[in-house]
């Protein structure tokens, strides 16, 4: 490094040590801004990646040869609604795309509708995801039973009021451990036997996938919900390599069925793994980006610390400067050492914010429970970050001591 | 040729509407060797003298050679390293660095000058030890009396072997014993050849010195070497200007 050539390391180092030493609290403050910024920057930025790789592993355990046919946008005279929105999307549709000779890459078709509704046992009540779904929904989103059975599909052309529990739903309203087969539960008012309870695949909040009711697709539609439409149409595809294959066949057969010449017009949307991926991760990256964009406020405002501690140093030790100067030092020598003051507070303060940065998301991640996973990255930017930071900061302090004149700096008192 | 050959030196300040002519038309040279005191009461233009002469400051107008350089021909940076090299500091107020041992302050002019780190602490202990504070070596200036902190100083300026000593009221903050103890070192360090050029308005201090040369009003008056007038040369005014002292006044205020 060229700075080295006007002053060693060492030197620079024990000179800013001794300064130090002399206004503790002050250069500990100066610091803490720092240590605060980095802190926040890398706590903030492993939230986000965090919960980013948590909604990635959930939607890649979909499994990545699965379609999902969801209703389009309707545009009715000239308004245009949101997407999902349609009602054309049914459960004809579902076994047509199972059933015709034109689609030759459909492993399995599980068509479904779901809706939020209140649910009750006794006396306790939770609000859930109703599920109305076919035999198939379970193989092709990899849901297993823990105990009992699943919907079958004499259930669905019975229209029977059975139910399926996830574990969340099961503690939600019998308490943990409890076993609820053969128990009643009513959705919406209406009476449903219990007849199994799916294996926890785990996810929080809003992803939360133990917290969902199964019942018959057609007692879904008919009976609770009063419908004749579908959600989604979740779709197996024999193998990944015909995945886009499959999006165009089943897309010009559902356009063919419901009349619709112009692919722009089209009443639905196919998403494979890969799209939902997609849209996921732009919006978490999104979230990731904004975090780290208020975390670095508080960074840029740390930095403006540095420079106001530094001026008042600069200003305090004028005559320490043109002492200094007469003795032989040369600008270059005064800017470096007041940088090498700002960068040696940065530093530390950066890599004292890692730390408290780290432990910070450790805890956050364990009250979340998201996977706690530190990128390398981030800490190689919070160190860049903070030594840019000093660099950045100290600059002016350190030019405007590198140009007082000596004969007025040993003047000054 | 002469170590230091100042000719038509002058130094004008503007402030305001009034110009003060801190040094006017001052020329005179220093030999290798000498010891010099300059005297003057306060606002006769010695510590601008000082300045010039330690090359903290530059002339208005004419010509400084140092051992026949030119010194206006220096940039800021040149006349740093020259400062470094040639020209050894004692202040009055002993400048020292706060909380910062004896041996490091005496160390610093040598870290500027880029020698050896090995090389630098022995030099330093060397020096201070030359100046009886070979025991204080690690004390801090707060801990040093008045007259052991212009010792290390000394042992500061003499680090890098400079050509000259410029002392500005080196005893001026010192008591008297003490004081004597710090005329006699720079009596003994001109016996061992050093040239030092004392600046002082005390006439006792300055009779340690072979050479006086009097300033009033930013003008030589006087220029004896052992008790002997000296030529003043170039000087224009033999006379001094009343309106000119008058102005000159200015400066004490």
């Amino acid at each position: 490094m060229d700075f080295l050539k006007f002053m060693e390391f060492k030197e620079l180092f024990s000179e800013s040590l001794i300064t130090f030493k002399t206004n503790k609290v002050r250069t500990g403050l100066a610091a803490l801004g720092v240590v605060i910024g980095i802190a926040s920057v890398i706590a903030l930025l492993s939230l986000g990646q965090a919960s980013q790789r948590l909604i990635e592993s959930q939607i890649e355990a979909l499994g990545s040869n699965l379609l999902i046919v969801i209703p389009g946008r309707v545009t009715r005279g000239g308004v245009r609604g949101m997407v999902g929105g349609a009602t054309t999307l049914t459960y004809e549709d579902a076994k047509a795309i199972a059933s015709s000779s034109k689609i030759t890459t459909v492993q399995k078709v599980s068509p479904g509708y779901s809706r939020n509704a209140q649910v009750t046992a006794g006396k306790n009540n939770t609000n859930t995801q109703i599920y109305g779904v076919t035999p198939a929904y379970f193989s092709v989103r990899k849901v297993d039973i823990e105990k009992g059975t699943m919907i079958s599909q004499k259930d669905v052309e019975a229209m029977a009021r059975v139910a399926v529990l996830g574990p969340q739903v099961v503690s939600d309203l019998f308490g943990e451990g409890a076993n609820p087969l053969g128990e009643t539960i009513r959705i919406n008012k209406i009476a449903f036997k219990v007849i199994g309870i799916t294996k926890s695949k785990g996810g929080t909040g809003f992803f939360n996938q133990d917290d969902r009711v199964f019942i018959p697709l057609t007692t879904a539609q008919k009976l609770v919900f009063g419908v004749d439409y579908l959600s989604t149409i979740s779709i197996e595809v024999s193998n990944k390599e015909s995945i886009s294959q499959a999006q165009d066949q089943i897309g010009y057969f559902l356009l063919e069925r419901h009349r619709l010449t112009d692919p722009t017009a089209a009443d639905f949307q196919i998403m494979s793994q890969e799209d939902i991926l997609n849209t996921a991760s732009q919006v978490t990256q999104t979230f990731t980006y904004l975090l780290a964009g208020i975390a670095a406020i508080s960074l840029l405002v740390g930095g403006i610390g540095i420079m106001n501690i530094m001026l008042v140093t600069v200003t305090e030790r004028t005559r320490e400067i043109g002492l200094r100067k007469a003795l032989g030092a040369t600008k270059k020598i005064i800017t470096t050492q007041f940088l090498a003051e700002a960068v040696i507070i940065t530093f530390f303060g950066g890599v004292l914010g890692i730390l408290l940065g780290v432990g910070i998301f450790g805890v956050l991640a364990k009250i979340m429970d998201l996977p706690f996973v530190i990128s390398p990255s981030s800490i190689i930017l919070a160190f860049g970050v903070s030594t840019a930071v000093g660099i950045l900061f100290g600059w002016y302090p350190a030019q405007k001591a590198a140009k007082l004149q000596p004969i007025e700096a040993l003047r000054y008192e | 040729m002469s170590l230091i050959s100042l000719s038509h030196i002058s130094k004008i300040y503007q402030s305001g509407e009034v110009e003060v002519k801190a040094l006017d038309d001052i020329s005179f040279e220093v030999e290798k060797g000498e010891f010099v005191a300059i005297m003057g009461p306060s606002g006769s233009g010695k510590s601008t003298l000082m300045h010039i002469l330690g090359l903290l400051d530059r002339p208005t107008s004419g010509k400084y050679l140092l051992e026949d350089m030119d010194t206006s021909k220096f940039s800021d940076e040149e006349l740093a390293k020259i400062r470094n090299k040639k020209i050894g500091f004692v202040f009055q107020f002993f400048n020292l660095l706060p909380r910062t041992t004896a041996l490091r302050n005496v160390m610093i002019p040598m870290i500027y000058g880029g020698v050896k780190p090995q090389e630098r602490e022995k030099k330093a202990r060397q020096l201070l030890e030359a100046v009886g504070l070979g025991k204080r070596i690690y004390h801090t200036s707060a801990q040093l009396s008045g007259g052991e902190q212009q010792r290390v100083a000394i042992a500061r300026a003499l680090t890098m072997n400079p050509a000259i000593i410029l002392a500005d009221e080196p005893t001026g903050n010192i008591a008297t014993n003490q004081a004597q103890e710090v005329m006699k070192i720079f009596q003994k360090l001109n016996k061992e050849g050093h040239t030092i050029v004392l600046i002082t308005h005390e006439p006792d201090i300055a009779e340690y010195a072979k050479r006086i040369i009097r300033l009033k009003d930013g003008r030589i008056i006087e220029d004896k070497i052992n008790g002997r007038q000296r030529k003043i040369p170039n000087s224009k005014h033999q006379i001094p200007n009343k309106s000119k002292i008058q102005i000159s006044k200015f400066k004490t205020f």
